[in-house]
């Protein structure tokens, strides 16, 4: 048991990396706040883009999400941080990041959205056109509203997934804060530092997992 | 530009991504990443699916201590980042005495998050089932467990394939992590043997083998989507 | 010669849900072989009674005796003896799943231990019974209402239950619909099946039962014949529901 608390629950460890922590949970959050926009607005963009009436740019978009869905994003982010300088395309860890992530994070959000307003009954966009409404205020003000609410435990699900997936930003030596408690750990030979950033994720995830379980269920009724 | 400038532009890119020299040299170690990567791939998705149906079953009895734990379990999975639990597995439990591969604990990590996002998918599931089927059932004098195996189960996997089969392609995608503790899976292979040739080709390799491997998920799972289409009201 | 023993009683019967309480001390006794229809006001607690025969709904004091037995003891295997108390629902709640044999014979296979051709044999008897051979491996939702019903009526009368319980059986099917039902629940009283019906289809009752109680708010109020408790009600709450439902 003393094993047991030394080498995960070390408080003098914790405490003596916790300023270290907090820089990387500063990285994270400021990730977070670029890249979850960033995923949504081109999202909705390839949505959009998705449920053209043009064939080829239709299926197009939807080779492209395709595509995206099925590199693995440390993949995607690997190969525009080690892969691209080949091609003299040198971006610092936290522009690849961002990059990797839009990529990725357009994808899924996409889906999110097409699943959506494909929920929305065209009857809705037909009242909207008839009462004079542009094609795109009808889809600003009557589509994508409705679209929202009815997908937004899953837009909540994804986002929840994009902050945790900011931790693989670690692997490009982007300081956050799995980084920062890895570096700890390898500095110390203590696994506390990593087990202090478990809380952390669980501290700021734990509510909105709990919140989204229970929209789900609300929703599913 | 003058073409010869082009061309030889176009030679070193293929030089540098598509070197048939590296390609000959290394598609050996990357066929290896793609075994592994199946390998794991395939255990995970059995494991994580049985543990996470054996979880919904076992919370239907509406056992308290049980279902608390249940719930905090598949809150905590949900909530931390795989890799988070990847280090914290194959860093920390040697300290107290377990040692696992890289290997095992990639395997026990991804089947508990698979575990926790299908109990949760399973048991929305079971909710979903009228009350009356249950009494339909339990009145002919089935028990609680053959209820839940005969009557229950059949009709809530109806609902639940679309969305586990995307929790599931998403979660198989995270093999690509176990690079970080050294399981020799795709990934792994093309950046160590990127890092040895100085060349990107191993890398652009890996990359196509992810994709000629999952594009085909991708594209199953988008059909039992609509094959399935299941819609929230 | 001395009285029969009751096969199916109620002593005291009570049930709460929370602050609730839907039943408030039922007494009832049946006999073997009869059949009591059970009126009364919506929320009056018919489906609860019913529920707790069968224990679908875990009575809050009192006892149910079945055939002898207490089925409140702790060392009652319930299962059992749910086989021998058949319900029948108003939703009807066969299984989408299963073809109509497989309904029948889910049970009489996993419970019952039959094999798979005892068992089908046994589902085709009860299907000839209810007029249904014919739809053998349909599924439920290729069958109408009344048809669902008579199939859900097969299904409880394959486990040869000593009792058949009936939660408002036809009300609801579609009017045209419920005459072939009623026809099913006719035989089975004339081969002797003793039943318990929630109903408000009077002149069945009127042919059929043996007994009618009238139920409001957790209690029995009254019983007695169907002529009588049609015709004339000694208590102001009877009298009030019976001209409610014969207009
Ligand atoms: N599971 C339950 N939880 C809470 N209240 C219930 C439940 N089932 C029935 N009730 C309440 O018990 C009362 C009697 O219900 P029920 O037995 O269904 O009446 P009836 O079948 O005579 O219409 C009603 O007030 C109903 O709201
Ligand atoms: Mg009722």
């Amino acid at each position: 048991m003393e094993i047991f608390l030394d080498s995960f629950f070390n408080f003098q460890i914790m405490s003596e990396a916790s300023p270290l922590l907090i820089r990387g949970l500063g990285t994270t959050a400021l990730l977070c706040l670029v890249v979850i926009p960033l995923g949504l607005i081109g999202g909705l963009t390839v949505a959009l883009m998705a449920l053209s009436r043009s064939p080829w740019l239709r299926w197009g978009t939807i080779a492209l999400i395709d595509f995206f869905r099925a590199v693995p994003p440390l993949v995607l982010l690997i190969f525009i941080y080690s892969g691209l300088p080949f091609a003299d395309i040198e971006l610092s860890p936290f522009t690849a990041v961002c990059v990797g992530f839009f990529l990725n994070n357009s994808a899924y959000y996409a889906e999110i959205y097409r699943a959506g307003i494909e929920s929305v009954g065209v009857g809705q966009m037909e009242a909207a056109r008839s009462t004079g409404l542009k094609k795109i205020q009808a889809l600003v003000y009557v589509v994508l509203p409705q679209a929202t609410r009815n997908v937004l435990p899953d837009l909540l699900s994804n986002t929840i997934e994009v902050v945790k997936l900011t931790s693989i930003a670690s692997v490009v030596a982007l300081q956050e804060l799995l980084y920062s408690a890895d570096m700890a750990r390898s500095v110390t030979y203590n696994s506390s530092p990593i087990v202090m950033a478990a809380g952390i994720y669980l501290l700021i995830l734990w509510p909105v997992v709990r919140m989204l379980s229970n929209l789900e269920h609300k929703v599913g009724k | 530009m003058n073409t010869s400038e082009t061309f030889s532009r176009w030679d070193l890119f293929t030089e540098t991504f598509f070197n048939q020299r590296l390609i000959d040299e290394y598609s050996g170690a990357i066929a290896k990443g793609i075994l592994i990567t199946c390998e794991i791939a395939v255990l995970v998705v059995f494991t994580g699916i049985a543990l996470g149906l054996l979880l919904a079953m076992l919370r239907s009895y509406r056992f308290l201590p049980i279902n608390v734990f249940i719930s905090c379990f598949v809150d905590i999975l949900r909530s931390l980042p795989p890799l988070v639990l990847i280090l914290l597995a194959y860093f920390g439990l040697p300290s107290i005495g377990f040692s696992m591969s890289g290997f095992l604990v990639l395997w026990l990590v991804l089947s508990l998050i698979l575990a926790a996002f299908a109990e949760e998918i399973f048991w929305a599931g079971i909710l979903s089932i009228r009350r009356g089927q249950w009494e339909a059932a339990r009145s002919t004098g089935l028990g609680h467990t053959q209820t839940i195996v005969y009557v229950i189960i059949p009709q809530a996997i109806r609902m639940t394939v679309a969305p586990l089969t995307n929790r599931t392609i998403a979660i198989t995608k995270n093999t690509a992590l176990g690079t970080v503790i050294g399981v020799g899976e795709i990934l792994n292979q093309a950046s160590t043997a990127q890092s040895f040739s100085g060349n990107a080709t191993p890398l652009m390799m890996g990359a196509i083998a992810y994709i000629v491997l999952f594009i085909p998920v991708v594209a199953i799972g988008r059909w039992i989507e609509t094959r399935f289409a299941w819609r929230r009201i | 010669m001395d009285t029969p023993q009751p096969i199916l009683e109620a002593q005291d019967l009570r049930k709460s849900f929370g602050t609730l309480e839907v039943l408030q001390g039922i007494n009832f006794s049946l006999l073997p072989q009869e059949m009591v229809f059970l009126i009364g006001p919506s929320g009056s607690g018919k489906s609860t009674l019913l529920r707790c025969f069968n224990r679908l709904e875990e009575p809050t004091g009192g006892k149910i005796i079945f055939d002898g037995v207490d089925l409140m003891s702790p060392d009652v295997n319930i299962n059992t003896m749910r086989q021998q108390i058949g319900m029948v629902f108003q939703q009807f709640n066969l299984y989408p799943h299963l073809s109509v044999t497989k309904n029948i014979t889910l049970a009489l296979r996993k419970v019952s231990k039959k094999d798979s051709s005892e068992a089908d044999e046994i589902a085709r008897e009860m299907l000839k019974r209810v007029g249904l051979e014919e739809k053998a491996n349909a599924h439920p939702d290729e069958l109408s209402g009344g048809q669902q019903q008579r199939v859900a009526i097969a299904r409880a009368m394959a486990l040869e239950p000593k009792v058949m319980l009936f939660d408002e059986p036809t009300s609801a099917l579609d009017p045209e619909l419920v005459g072939s039902v009623l026809q099913v629940m006719q035989k089975l009283r004339d081969s002797g099946m003793t039943m318990v019906v929630v109903s408000h289809e009077m002149r069945f009752a009127r042919d059929a039962a043996d007994r009618v109680a009238f139920m409001s708010e957790g209690q029995i109020v009254e019983e007695g014949e169907p002529g009588a408790i049609f015709e004339n009600p000694q208590q102001k709450r009877t009298q009030d529901f019976v001209s409610e439902i014969s207009r």
